[in-house]
């Protein structure tokens, strides 16, 4: 029972980082339809950011508190920088986005292997979180309890921003039909780059986040954009709310599978239970309704 | 008519001229070692010419041919650790699983003893996979998007499979330490000499058959499928079964390109065929032009020469490079190098000589590398309005025929 | 081939053919929901072989979505019959097959691909699998009738996608001819056309029209005029009136739908 619970645990914060990593592919993918495979090395450069960060203020705690801000703040300025430079010319051509996005990958990854050096460095967590709480009597973690918490946070704001700022309505505006929100007055161009700030600053968090649990490589993004990239799939692109189920329980499966097999057998079993589940809803759990014939 | 009769003249004597310089000069004139090495890229060139067909031509872009490339290599080096561990070792159990594992061959390995076994399994498995992958996919009208996403998965799920399975699958070392391949010792020259003909031989085949798929009537009915899927469901046709079809195709390519790989390089590992491996398969065939027959078979070579000419030297170098390679090619020439004399001839060409019948046996070879921009690309939300580069061409082209 | 020539002789009258057996589309309690809203509200439809009936209405009347569940893109419930064979709840490849062919209100031809082959795809969903593995060596008689009656035999080797708007349209048209569709289902054909074009459109409908099960929707009330021998009209999902144009027009339900929308011969789309 407690190991189950564990791992129910375990399996909802794989969910939460999974979460913050594919809410902003699912935005992007959304609006713009672009598959950004950069998206994991943004991961990276937050938890990069949370490295340097800490050998500045040597503090975990403060440094943790400033990380967070400024992880997504460099996750948001390279999502900018690649919006402006090259994916804006490529918005009818989203499988094209998925190459290009990859090669920039590539550079992103090789650039921290010079920077960084190829071997992995490790951010100290703070104190208050270390250690475990009890939950019907399995040690939970502390500094997973706070990865949950940061995604619930994170998401709770985006969804605030969406639903009650303009900004939001203009973005949804957007996704659900870019000609006529643009002939409607709406700056296609200003919520196009606000979107991919956005998205692609929550990677940057991600990035903190699993600093917390792990440790930090060039290979950090590439661990986890396949699975990011699933939960989108299975959520229904540009679907919160399908990213969200999608995203914890696959997190869940995974370590219920993992934890009942082995990790590698798992990961087959996850990709098998995707393609069944997309037998029935081809589309994801949820999808927008439109008359266009594509 | 006279114009088809030079066509089929012309592609006669280039597919001559390509089977004098694989089969005759390279052997004459390369080195034993580089020769290897030119082999190891004829097996890349072969996954490419599916990917060409699947990519360019349909429009699915398979990010897990290292899958399918895997499977074939497995298989095959499988019956190579079984058949040496016969014919070397005499107990009949391959060295690393005595080293890693309990001892003893696993179920799954045993009917891989039998050369017919495999070399049929070679074909069969990954195209039973990709069938039923295909069907899965395609038959419930998955997005591109999304089926671009699955493979990717697919390739990274197989990788993590075989490093898990230490055991029976070699884990992160692969299968390695091959000394025969079906009776032939592999130090002899001669033999490498035979492999390296073989995958030659079986390049130039595959090119064959592709050309023949793109000619035909599915060929045409292909390119109808990638650019409007949905419309040519109103023609009586199911576009999941055209798509399986060359989706099995190009897999099954893959696989055989993998088990000519085993016996030329002499290992097959996780890091050959993971997400990384798969993506990088589709590079070579982009700069080649991905719609064209023999633009993937140079783009795949090409690639590949400068990787293993570049990567040991400058490591760090190569991947920025490749890196670059992808976002220069993909985002600022989608046709490859194979639409630069396209658009320069367009520019030239005389009013008179528009319409010829060329023009109509030729014309997706043409057509779809040039304003492939929007082309191939299935999950488009509007098909008919390509990006305004394609318009361009597309005026241009109508200006100057007028 | 199963039928000698594409376009046999005789013109298009109220009611159909009046000898032999002609063939249906016998439309029952047609309805599709999106979400709840009621698009097509119990649609009754009846077209003999030989009618050209056009199907016109308001904007948002549900005309595209008639045709939409008649070839299986939508959902619907009720009954569509083709000559004895229940069409509906099939897939929309197989609805092809069994001779209902439509076009579409933006032209959707294959860009890439010549005139011919256009053509030569329509023409070829009943090929087995070693004639598609085959290349393409003669140009198929239907592809030549076809190519003749839509006027491209010029153009047969262009690239369909620099095609003006019209030929586009007639492509499809020719397409449909090919494909060897008893029913046709054209979405506005005429829509963007130049008044040459239309009047062209027109004659070619009626001469396809007359051994045929033929529903247009169409907006322009000129065109409907003077091709139509019966029109159905449909208003907020629900059939208004049927009969001929002049028993339409003279029929109270059909002014007040029309006066107090956009006019009689509006021409937008929807």
């Amino acid at each position: 029972m407690e190991l189950l619970i564990g791992q129910m645990f375990a399996g909802l914060s794989l969910g939460s980082v999974l979460l913050l990593a594919a809410l902003g592919l699912s935005l992007t993918f959304g609006q713009m339809g672009v598959i950004n495979m950069a998206h994991g090395e943004f991961m990276m450069a937050g938890a990069y950011t949370a490295f340097v960060v800490q050998r500045a203020i040597s503090d975990a705690g403060v440094s943790l508190l400033v990380s967070i801000p400024a992880g997504f703040l460099v996750g948001g300025v390279l999502g900018l920088v690649l919006e402006a430079v090259l994916l804006r010319r490529m918005y009818h051509r989203p499988l094209d986005t998925l190459l290009v996005t990859f090669g920039v990958a590539l550079i992103l990854q090789q650039a921290a292997r010079d920077i960084f050096g190829a071997p992995s460095v490790d951010v100290r967590a703070p104190a208050w979180l270390q250690g475990n709480i009890e939950l019907l009597g399995a040690p939970i973690p502390l500094t997973r309890l706070f990865i949950l918490g940061l995604s619930l946070v994170c998401l709770a704001g985006l969804v605030l921003l969406l639903k009650a700022t303009p900004l939001g309505r203009r973005i949804r505006a957007v996704v659900l039909n870019r000609d006529l929100a643009e002939t409607s007055g709406v700056s296609t161009r200003r919520s196009d780059q606000l979107t991919f700030f956005i998205g692609s600053g929550l990677a940057g968090i991600a990035g903190v986040a699993v600093t917390l649990i792990g440790s930090t490589s060039p290979y950090l993004g590439t661990n986890y954009i396949v699975d990011a990239f699933l939960v989108v799939v299975a959520g229904g692109i540009g679907q919160i709310k399908g990213a969200v189920i999608a995203a914890f329980s696959l997190g869940v499966l995974q370590s219920v599978f993992e934890y009942s097999t082995t990790a590698s057998i798992g990961k087959v079993l996850i990709l098998i239970v995707i393609v069944v589940f997309l037998q029935l809803r081809p589309q994801g759990i949820f999808s927008l309704k439109t008359r266009s014939l594509a | 008519m006279k114009s088809l009769l030079h066509g089929r003249m012309g592609t006669a004597a280039g597919f001559t001229l390509g089977a004098v310089l694989l089969l005759g000069v390279a052997p004459a004139v390369l080195p034993a070692f580089n020769l290897a090495l030119l082999g190891k890229f004829l097996c890349f060139a072969i996954v490419a010419v599916g990917i060409g067909l699947a990519w360019g031509r349909g429009g699915m872009l398979t990010l897990g041919q290292g899958v399918f490339f895997g499977l074939g290599a497995y298989i095959m080096a499988m019956h190579m650790k079984l058949a040496d561990a016969s014919l070397f070792g005499g107990s009949g159990v391959p060295d690393f699983m005595s080293l890693y594992g309990s001892g003893e061959v696993p179920g799954w390995w045993e009917p891989f003893r039998s050369p017919a076994v495999t070399l049929l399994a070679v074909v069969l498995v990954p195209g039973l996979v990709a069938l039923v992958l295909g069907l899965a996919i395609f038959k419930r009208r998955v997005k591109g998007a999304y089926f671009a996403i699955l493979s990717q998965a697919l390739a990274a799920a197989f990788a993590v499979f075989l490093i898990g399975q230490q055991a029976t699958t070699g884990g992160s070392n692969g299968l390695n330490g091959f000394r025969s391949f079906f009776g032939f010792d592999l130090k002899d020259p001669n033999n490498k000499l035979m492999l390296y003909m073989i995958a030659a031989i079986v390049l130039l085949l595959s090119l064959a058959a592709a050309r023949q798929l793109m000619h035909s009537r599915l060929g045409e009915l292909l390119v109808a499928v990638r650019d409007q899927e949905e419309r040519v469901r109103f023609l009586g046709y199911d576009p999941a079964t055209v798509k399986t079809v060359i989706y099995v195709v190009a897999a099954v390519l893959a696989g055989i390109a993998g088990a000519l790989f085993v016996p030329l390089v002499g290992i097959i590992s996780p890091a050959d065929v993971g997400v990384i491996p798969s993506i990088a398969f589709l590079i070579g065939v982009a700069i080649g032009g991905r719609a064209t027959l023999l633009g993937p078979v140079l783009g795949a070579v090409g690639v590949a020469a400068a990787q293993s000419s570049l990567s040991s030297t400058f490591p760090s170098f190569w991947v920025y490079f490749q890196g670059l390679l992808f976002v220069l090619v993909i985002g600022f020439m989608p046709g490859g190098l194979a639409s630069l004399p396209a658009l320069v001839r367009r520019r030239r060409r005389t009013p008179s000589a528009a319409a010829t019948h060329e023009a109509a046996v030729e014309p997706a070879a043409a057509g779809a590398a040039a304003p492939s921009p929007a082309a191939p690309d299935p999950v488009s939300p509007t098909p008919a309005a390509p990006d305004p580069e394609a318009r361009r061409k597309a005026t241009t082209s109508e200006e100057v025929s007028r | 081939m199963t039928t000698p020539t594409l376009l046999p002789e005789g013109e298009p009258q109220a009611g159909g053919l009046r000898h032999g057996r002609p063939k249906y589309l016998e439309v029952r309690d047609l309805s599709v929901s999106f979400d709840g809203f009621l698009a097509v509200d119990n649609v009754n439809l009846n077209v003999m072989q030989g009618d050209l009936r056009f199907l016109i209405g308001p904007n948002g009347a549900g005309k595209t979505t008639v045709i939409d569940a008649i070839t299986g893109l939508v959902p619907a419930s009720g009954s569509v019959n083709h000559t004895g064979t229940e069409i509906l709840g099939r897939k929309v490849h197989q609805i092809a097959r069994l001779g209902v062919g439509r076009t579409f209100q933006t032209a959707s031809v294959f860009e890439n691909l010549s005139v011919l082959q256009n053509l030569d795809i329509a023409a070829g969903s009943g090929r087995g699998p070693l004639k598609m593995l085959r290349r393409r060596t003669s140009v198929e008689p239907a592809v030549e009738e076809a190519l003749e009656i839509i006027g491209l035999e010029g153009a047969a080797d262009k690239q369909a996608g620099i095609l003006a708007h019209g030929q586009k349209q007639w492509l499809e048209i020719g397409m449909l001819l090919v494909q060897n569709s008893d029913v046709l289902l054209l979405d506005e054909p005429i829509a963007g056309m130049s008044q040459d074009e239309r009047s062209e459109t027109g004659e070619l409908l009626r001469r396809i029209a007359a051994s045929r099960i033929t529903l247009v929707i169409e907006h322009d009330m000129d065109f409907v005029r003077e091709y139509a021998t019966s029109v159905s009209v449909l208003a907020a999902g629900k059939v208004l009136s049927e009969g001929s144009v002049a028993q339409v027009q003279a029929d109270p339900k059909v002014q007040d739908v029309y006066l107090g929308t956009s006019g009689t011969s509006g021409t937008e789309g929807h």
